[in-house]
């Protein structure tokens, strides 16, 4: 019966492609770090997983964030997790580091840094784009 | 008049609407999200940089640190004021108008 193969451990696995875009600032909105929970909580779930950051989502990953002064959590040390859960593929949109000033040396992880033409190819290719 | 700025100028027109519509002598103060427009280096620096004549702008301190921008370029003539210098121009002002 069809219907029943989701419970047979013995069917091919599937595996689909899930892409996380991360396009606002932190702390201003909650966007930002229920994003990066979302995506830590998927890790366990053995798919494919792409992260990327564009427009003000940049600004997440950000070098020497202190929130001391704002009583927030710095969440920003967490995205160096992502590689301990196996979350390798980290896309930072070019354009996006442009138009504010910045360069990859400014992140706190290392990341693959696409132009918007490479990246659309990427983003073309998933199956499930969940965006915030 | 105090104008406050909370939101990215890459994400909301807040900016744009307000230094449109500021009466020049007013100052502005950019805190939350809205401090990424000190950023000197970013596309959007001239709005801010050929104004500085009409306004006095501000920049909170602790919302420069939080987003980690104590490291990169901030345009020039921008003030830092800390949370204390915040209630300090509310109170020196006759009206605050919060752009949200």
């Amino acid at each position: 019966m069809s219907e029943m193969n989701e419970f047979d451990e013995d069917a091919p696995e599937i595996v689909k492609r899930f892409m996380y875009v991360n396009r606002r600032a932190p702390y201003g909105t909650i966007y930002a770090l229920e994003c990066l929970e979302v995506v830590l909580i998927a890790a366990a779930f053995d798919q494919d997983v792409s992260v990327v950051f564009l427009d003000d989502g940049v600004c997440q990953l950000k070098k020497n964030q202190d929130t001391t002064g704002i009583g927030m959590k710095n969440f920003s040390k967490t995205f160096g997790a992502l590689d301990d859960y196996d979350v390798e593929k980290i896309y930072v949109e070019k354009e996006s580091l442009a138009a504010r000033g910045l360069t990859a040396d400014d992140l706190v992880i290392p990341v693959e840094v696409l132009a918007a033409d490479e990246l659309r190819e990427v983003m073309a290719q998933q199956d499930v784009v969940i965006s915030s | 008049m105090l104008h406050i700025i909370n939101k990215s100028p890459f994400e909301r027109n807040t900016l744009d609407s307000c230094l449109r519509l500021a009466m020049p002598g007013s100052a502005i103060l950019l805190i939350e999200d809205g401090v990424y427009a000190v950023l000197a280096k970013a596309a959007h620096a001239d709005k801010i940089i050929g104004r500085m004549d009409d306004f006095s702008f501000y920049v909170l301190g602790p919302d420069i640190a939080a987003r980690g921008l104590g490291d990169v370029p901030m345009i020039e003539g921008i003030d830092v004021v800390d949370y204390e210098g915040f209630v300090d121009m509310v109170a020196e002002h006759d009206a605050t108008q919060s752009w949200l």
